[in-house]
C-alpha cells in the first residue's frame, strides 16, 4: 500500500507536513465517500488512492457504492448525460425506479458520518435518507452548467437538500440554494499512469505498440469522439508536416458509439494514406501505455472542442511535456498560456503553436519543466487530500 | 548571548477553501456592478489570492480582474490600469474595492460601447475561507526564526505576510511585528515591513526576509 510518506519525494516541500498536521485535527472523524462504482471513472480512480491515504492518516474514512438492477444503472447514466447537457429521454417511471432503488441502497449502507461526500449522479438521491448528524456534500465532477431542463427540474430539489456542493470549476456550476465550493481534480503521481518510467521501459512499450521513436512525436490521447477532435488534430498535423518531419500518434478508445466508430474509420483511412499518422486503439486499462506515450511525446495535444476538466493535460505536464489544448473546460485552468503550453481555439492555432514549439526546442524543454512544477503545486493528489481535509474542518469545525 | 523573545513565534501555514459565488460578469459594466455588491472576501480573493494559488509561477497581471480583462475581454488598456493597483497600499478592502470600481467607471465613461467577452470565459466571482495550520515548535531567537522560515511551507509566508496584513488587520505583518515587539529589533522589523509583496512570488518574499535576517545575524544579532 502507498503511504503518505511516499509522497514526500514528489509533492511540494512542506505539503506532507501540512497533511500530517491537518490529519491530527480530524483524526477519528468519519468521512464517507459514496459513488456509483469503484472502477471506470475519474473520481473512482482517485478515490482508490485517497480513501486508503485518509485511513492511513487516522481518519475514519470509508467508501461505499450504490448498486441496483440494469434499469437503475441505465437511468443514472441517462440522467448524468442529460445533466451534462445532452438531449435524453427520461420517463417518470424510470426516475421513480431510480429513487426507489436508492431507497433500497439507503437501507443497506451505513450513512452516518461527520462528512458524507456524494460523487456524481448515481448515489445523489441518497440525501433523502441522511442521518440527523453530519454534513452532506454533493461532489459534481462534470460540467453541469447547461443541463437539459427536465433533468435539472428533477435533480435540483435533491441537490438543495445537501449542505453544500463541490465543483471542479466555478463555470461547471449552476445557481444553487447551497454554498458551492471549488476543488480541482488531481492526478496520482505514483499511480501506474503517472509513475516514473525508465527510457528503456518506454521504448519497450512503444515497440509493443509499433510506434517508432525516430522522429519527434506529436501525441493526443483521448476518446475518438467529436468532442476530442482527433480529425482537427490530423488537420493541424498536416499543416505542420509541410515544415517538420514529425509523426502523429492518436491513441484512445472508441467507446463503440456510432459517431465514434465513424471518426475511427476516417482516422484509419488517413493512417493508411500517411505512414506517419499512427492510430492506436487502447484497452480501458491502458494506464502504462498512456504513461509511456506521454513520456515519449515531444509535444502533447489535447485539442478538445468540448471537455470536462481534462486531466490528460496535467498528466502530460507532469511528464515534463508542453501541452497544446483546446480553449474548453478545465484546460485553460491547467495550461498556463505561454508558460506551460498554449490553449488554442482552432486547427490553425494548434498548427501555429506546434510549429512555434518545434522551431524552438529550448522552449519545449523550458515549458515542460514549468508544466511539471505547475502540476506539482496544483494538481497532485496531495493537494486534493489537503482540500478534502480542509473542507472537513471548514464544514465540521 | 542571543536575544530571547518574550513570546515564541509560531509559524502558521494555511489552506484555502474556495467558494464559488452566484455572481459572474460577461462585460465590463457587469464586472463593475458585481464588484460593487460582492462580499469584501471576494475582493480579497481576486486581488490577493494569486500569491497563494500561483506559488511557482508569477503571473503577468497582479490581480484576477486585470488578468480577465487582458486574456478574456482583451481590453489591454483597462487591464493595465487595473494591474497597477497595489492591493497592499489600501487601508481596507473597501478602499481597494472603491479604487478598482472607480478605475472601471472612469474607463467606461470614455468608451462608446462596453467591451465584452466574445470568445473567452466570463468572470466568475469567488471567495475563500482560510483554514490555519500550526507548523511545528515556536522560534524563540532570531536564529531559530531564520531556521524555521527557511524550511516552512510557503503557505506560511502567505499567511504571515499577506493574510495577516490584508484580512486580519495586522498591518505590519506578523514577522515584522514579532521581531519588533518580542525581539526588540525595530530596524530589522522596519526592513521586513517595507518588503514589496506585490507582483512577486512567495519564494521571493521568503528570500528577501531571509536576506534581511541574515544581515542582522551577521551584524551580531542572535
Amino acid at each position: 500500500m502507498i503511504r503518505i510518506e511516499d509522497y514526500r519525494r514528489v509533492a511540494p516541500p512542506g505539503v506532507v507536513d501540512i497533511i500530517l498536521t491537518l490529519a491530527e485535527r480530524v483524526r477519528g472523524r468519519r468521512f464517507l465517500h459514496l459513488s456509483g462504482g469503484r472502477f471506470g471513472s475519474g473520481p473512482a480512480e482517485i478515490l482508490q488512492t485517497l480513501v486508503p491515504m485518509m485511513s492511513d492518516l487516522g481518519i475514519d474514512a470509508a467508501w461505499e457504492i450504490t448498486g441496483g438492477d440494469p434499469g437503475f444503472y441505465a437511468t443514472a447514466a441517462t440522467l448524468q448525460a442529460a445533466l451534462r447537457g445532452s438531449e435524453r429521454v427520461l420517463t417518470d417511471e424510470a426516475l421513480d425506479h431510480f429513487i426507489e432503488m436508492n431507497r433500497v441502497n439507503a437501507k443497506k449502507l451505513a450513512l452516518d458520518a461527520d462528512l458524507v461526500l456524494v460523487h456524481d449522479v448515481q448515489p445523489a438521491t441518497l440525501v433523502e435518507h441522511r442521518a440527523s448528524r453530519g454534513r452532506w456534500v454533493w461532489a459534481c465532477h462534470f460540467d453541469a452548467s447547461r443541463p437539459q431542463r427536465r433533468a435539472w427540474t428533477f435533480f435540483r430539489p435533491f441537490v438543495n437538500q445537501y449542505d453544500a456542493a463541490v465543483f471542479a470549476l466555478p463555470s461547471f456550476s449552476r445557481r444553487l440554494g447551497v454554498p458551492k465550493y471549488v476543488i480541482h481534480p488531481s492526478i496520482d503521481p505514483l499511480s501506474e499512469k503517472n509513475r516514473e518510467l525508465a527510457p528503456r521501459e518506454v521504448a519497450r512499450i512503444l515497440r509493443v505498440l509499433s510506434i517508432p521513436q525516430d522522429k519527434p512525436l506529436l501525441v493526443q490521447i483521448g476518446a475518438f469522439t467529436a468532442a476530442e477532435d482527433p480529425l482537427g488534430v490530423v488537420n493541424a498535423y498536416r499543416l505542420v508536416k509541410k515544415h517538420h518531419d514529425v509523426r502523429l500518434v492518436l491513441a484512445g478508445t472508441s467507446g463503440g458509439e456510432p459517431d465514434s466508430l465513424e471518426i475511427l474509420g476516417e482516422l484509419r483511412e488517413t493512417a493508411q494514406a500517411d505512414p506517419d499518422v499512427l492510430v492506436r486503439e487502447l484497452p480501458p486499462d491502458a494506464s502504462l501505455q498512456i504513461n509511456a506515450l506521454q513520456r515519449a511525446a515531444t509535444i502533447v495535444l489535447q485539442k478538445s472542442v468540448r471537455e470536462s476538466f481534462g486531466l490528460g493535460a496535467a498528466e502530460a505536464m507532469w511528464k515534463g511535456k508542453p501541452v497544446i489544448g483546446g480553449f474548453v473546460g478545465g484546460l485553460p485552468q491547467q495550461i498556463v498560456y505561454d508558460v506551460t503550453g498554449y490553449v488554442v481555439s482552432s486547427v490553425e492555432g494548434a498548427a501555429f503553436r506546434l510549429r512555434h514549439l518545434l522551431n524552438a526546442p529550448e522552449l519545449i524543454a523550458r515549458m515542460g519543466a514549468a508544466g511539471r512544477e505547475h502540476v506539482r503545486r496544483s494538481f497532485l493528489i496531495t493537494r486534493h487530500l489537503v482540500d478534502y481535509m480542509a473542507l472537513l474542518i471548514h464544514l465540521t469545525p | 548571548m542571543p536575544l530571547t523573545a518574550s513570546q515564541p513565534f509560531i509559524f502558521t501555514g494555511c489552506v484555502e477553501v474556495r467558494q464559488a459565488l452566484d455572481h459572474r460578469a460577461t462585460d465590463e459594466r457587469e464586472l463593475l456592478e458585481r464588484l460593487e455588491e460582492i462580499p469584501a472576501g471576494s475582493v480579497f480573493y481576486h486581488t490577493h489570492g494569486y500569491f497563494l494559488r500561483q506559488r511557482a509561477i508569477t503571473t503577468v497581471y497582479g490581480n484576477d480582474f486585470a488578468s480577465w480583462m487582458a486574456t478574456q475581454v482583451r481590453d489591454q488598456v483597462l487591464a493595465e490600469r487595473l494591474a497597477v493597483v497595489n492591493p497592499f497600499e489600501f487601508a481596507s478592502l473597501e478602499h481597494l474595492r472603491e479604487e478598482l470600481a472607480s478605475i472601471i467607471h472612469d474607463h467606461l465613461r470614455r468608451l462608446s460601447a462596453v467591451p465584452r467577452v466574445e470568445f473567452g470565459e466570463p468572470f466568475y466571482f469567488q471567495q475563500s475561507h482560510i483554514v490555519e495550520v500550526s507548523l511545528g515548535a515556536g522560534a524563540n531567537t532570531l536564529a531559530e526564526f531564520r531556521a524555521g522560515l527557511a524550511s516552512v511551507d510557503a503557505s506560511a509566508i502567505y499567511f504571515h505576510m499577506v493574510e495577516a496584513r490584508a484580512r486580519l488587520g495586522r498591518r505590519a505583518g506578523d514577522f515584522a511585528e514579532w521581531i519588533r515587539t518580542s525581539l526588540g529589533m525595530p530596524e530589522l522589523a522596519d526592513g521586513i515591513e517595507r518588503i514589496d509583496t506585490y507582483m512577486t512570488s512567495l519564494e521571493r518574499v521568503r528570500a528577501r526576509v531571509l536576506a534581511l535576517v541574515d544581515a542582522a545575524l551577521d551584524g551580531g544579532a542572535r
